[in-house]
């Protein structure tokens, strides 16, 4: 263990603590709000609580922001995360490769589903133009694309998996109030599961709030967060699919 | 006043030009047509309300009933008058005791169209005045607790529990909103029905309902003669509900309506027939209940590159002014919309966002102009996201905008809390404040890069508009023209709804609206 591995919230200066914070309060605006919110902060753990800025926000809230020191730390040579092991390639490499190590193009299916009606990633992802640059997955002359939009219910996007024989589904969610999504993307994998359907297809989940760690958990193969380029998701899907091809997974075999 | 922007003066007729031909193609194919939603608002108008044991609302009860007899091509007008004339009950009760088919509207004797109509015209003239009493309530509410100046500080409330939102619509007033929009629950525009009663769920908001609309109107209300502030009140008349909405909204007294002529059908793909219907009908009840209309061009823009796409929204812009007029809106009731969505990264994003807004202030000078906040390249910093809904405050108040509907720097993260609201609002008023007359102290160089830029996007828009004019807007729409997204004219939802009109198809509201608002041709 280093002590270079233990890490705190820094400011200024190494180890000081420094944190920023800011949140409402249902009181009115006053010296037992300011009190309230500097009790409060020190129930979170917190000392040295300053109440920098406090603002009137009407109907008996007030607004807080406060700067503190925490003491707490984090040992980081004991954290272990889940992370994407493929190799990042460029649009051309994904298509070079699919060529050569596939040697047949790419079905890859999306949707928005339950009720979330964004599609502002899917549409990042696979539509021509793509996002940031990088082209999306529809430009790729080896992957053939069906973006089913928002709205699609479990059972639409598993029927129209199986009739296009995608190799790839992509599951995107911006909306996720309430947890929903959890429930929603679940029961997606479990109807999968309890058709035999499981292993057809490589399935990716996407969204801001999305982390591969999340998207194991619920079940899919990988997960990509917001910042997520459309090449990083078609190499992922390239190279996940050779792999499967290899362990012949899926019933094909490329030899 | 001298023009900020020099822009082509022919270009912007040769535009109206396309758009008034784009506007009679899409009327010829939509007229002599109406819809179950459409024959459902005549109800909703006369009065009906309520729901059955399961929920269902007595409307749709009905309407169901004369379509199942393909008789609603002679309009529900006729079907029901018969049967108030022949039952001589009140509309309620009627309609009640059709629900529960203790009357049966086509076994009763018939009389002479003739006979009917005028008599649901003097009804609908009766029914309709509880509409032409809330434009003089506004009306006088304005006049002795004015609306703060433009751009009014529009914010949205989203806790999917009408209760928890009266809560934040109240402080956001108080804290200096002018705009207060009541987001739907996410799909609400699939349902082919308004749910009933006031709710406490929903995802991403709660459901417009006339109850809800109802529980936010009063406590509004109360907070104007407070703050000695007039408070307008939004919501959507969008989906396959669309009329709908507009019916309950104008009994309710709201002010503005998120109401665009293709929104349903690029983004939820309700059937393009279907939209246009119940779009025009639902424009003559905002028209006639005075609500200014908000078009939803900024959505284009989020799926669509904002910098190559940006004609598409100008194109738009027109075709919603166009098909506006033509119910009956007046150019002030017209809230055009666009956004400032262009990358904030590009080198000089800034200049193309003030040459869109400054372009289409001076070619829809009349129009309340709703400006949409950046949301496509918000990414959860909230640091860089807050000056970007500066910035973009900034380019409003430069440009005369009308509606500004702030940007949340906790955009892609959640729906607003209450202190993401109130950061927004001091947010804007700081910048409105500070750059109060900022419009009139400038205007931009000749053949600068600003003067080019809009310049360049009206030249595209004029070509699109001809390439939409020569193939037809339904056309257009299946090939993709907006947003990216096509639409096949054949498909999307609702289209079992639409029904060709008989020779005597009779909807006494029709009448009233064209007469009031001098529509020609109606």
């Amino acid at each position: 263990m280093n002590n270079r591995d233990i890490i705190k919230a820094y400011g200024d200066t190494y180890n000081d603590g420094k944190v920023q914070l800011s949140f409402t309060l249902p009181i009115e605006r006053g010296f037992q709000a300011e009190e309230a919110a500097r009790i409060y902060c020190l129930k979170l753990g917190l000392k040295e609580v300053e109440v920098v800025h406090m603002k009137n926000l009407k109907e008996g809230f007030t607004f807080f922001v406060v700067y503190a020191v925490c003491d707490l730390s984090v040992d980081v040579s004991k954290i272990s995360v889940a992370k994407i092991d493929t190799e990042e390639m460029s649009y051309y490499a994904v298509n070079d490769y699919i060529i050569e190590k596939i040697k047949r193009p790419l079905t890859v299916i999306g949707a928005c589903t339950g009720s979330d009606a964004h599609t502002v990633g899917l549409d990042a992802i696979l539509n021509m133009k793509g996002y940031a640059g990088e082209y999306g997955l529809e430009r790729y002359p080896q992957i053939k694309t069906f973006n089913l939009g928002s709205q699609v219910t479990n059972e639409k996007l598993i029927n129209k998996s199986v009739e296009v024989k995608a190799d790839a589904i992509l599951v995107s969610q911006v909306v996720t109030q309430k947890n929903i999504h959890i429930k929603n993307l679940t029961e997606f994998v479990e109807i999968l599961e309890a058709e035999g359907l499981r292993d057809e297809f490589i399935l990716i989940l996407g969204g801001p709030r999305i982390s591969h760690e999340l998207a194991l958990e619920l079940g899919f193969d990988a997960g990509f967060g917001s910042g997520t380029k459309p090449n990083q998701v078609a190499s992922y899907l390239a190279q996940k699919k050779y792999d499967n091809l290899k362990e012949n997974k899926g019933g094909e075999n490329i030899e | 006043m001298t023009e900020k922007l020099k822009l082509d003066k022919k270009l912007i007729s040769l535009c109206r030009n396309y758009t008034k031909e784009i506007a009679d193609r899409v009327e010829k194919k939509i007229e002599n047509h109406t819809t179950t939603s459409v024959e459902r608002t005549v109800l909703r108008l006369l009065g009906i309300d309520g729901v059955d044991q399961y929920g269902i609302p007595i409307p749709n009860l009905i309407i169901k009933k004369v379509k199942k007899e393909n008789k609603l091509n002679k309009g529900i007008a006729y079907w029901f008058g018969n049967a108030l004339i022949q039952t001589e009950l009140s509309v309620q009760v009627l309609a009640e005791k059709v629900t529960k088919d203790e009357v049966d509207l086509f076994s009763l004797p018939q009389k002479d169209q003739d006979i009917v109509q005028q008599y649901m015209l003097n009804l609908a003239e009766e029914k309709i005045k509880k509409i032409s009493k809330n434009v003089t309530k506004r009306k006088k509410m304005k006049e002795k607790y004015p609306c703060g100046p433009k751009p009014w500080l529009y914010v949205i409330v989203a806790t999917g529990n009408i209760y928890e939102d009266l809560k934040q619509a109240k402080a956001a007033a108080r804290q200096g909103a002018d705009i207060i929009a009541v987001i739907r629950s996410t799909a609400q525009s699939l349902l082919d029905y308004v749910p009933y009663g006031p709710t406490t769920e929903g995802f991403g908001g709660t459901y417009a309902t006339q109850a809800n609309f109802k529980i936010m109107r009063e406590a509004l209300d109360q907070v104007i003669k407070e703050e000695g502030r007039y408070i307008q009140l939004v919501n959507y008349c969008s989906g396959l509900a669309m009329p709908e909405i507009a019916a309950i909204g104008a009994i309710e007294r709201l002010d503005m309506m998120l109401n665009d002529a293709m929104y349903g059908i690029l983004f939820r793909d309700i059937n393009m027939k279907r939209t246009f219907v119940d779009q025009h009908f639902s424009r003559m009840i905002n028209a006639y209940a005075g609500v200014i209309i908000n078009t939803g061009e900024d959505n284009y823009l989020t799926t669509a590159d904002p910098v190559q796409e940006a004609h598409t929204v100008l194109a738009s812009q027109f075709i919603n002014e166009e098909l506006g007029l033509r119910t009956g809106l007046k150019n002030d009731q017209l809230g055009l919309g666009h956004a400032f969505e262009i990358n904030p990264d590009l080198e000089d994003s800034f200049l193309l966002e003030i040459a869109q807004a400054q372009m289409v202030r001076q070619i829809f000078p009349k129009a309340p102009l709703k400006y949409m906040p950046p949301t496509k390249y918000m990414n959860g910093d909230i640091f860089k996201g807050h000056l970007m809904d500066g910035i973009f405050n900034f380019a409003s108040i430069m440009t005369d905008q009308s509606i500004q509907l702030l940007g949340m720097l906790t955009e892609a993260i959640h729906t607003p809390f209450l202190q993401d609201r109130a950061l927004s609002i001091d947010n804007a008023k700081h910048v409105f404040n500070s750059a109060r007359n900022i419009s009139d102290e400038i205007y931009f160089k000749e053949d600068g890069k600003i003067q080019k830029r809009a310049n360049q996007v009206l030249q595209e828009t004029a070509e699109i508009l001809k390439d939409i004019a020569d193939k037809g807007l339904m056309e257009a729409l299946s090939q993709g023209t907006f947003a990216d997204i096509k639409r096949p004219i054949k498909q999307g939802k609702g289209l079992d709804g639409v029904i060709k009109k008989a020779a005597d198809y009779y909807n006494p509201f029709i009448e009233i609206f064209s007469e009031e608002l001098s529509i020609k041709d109606e």
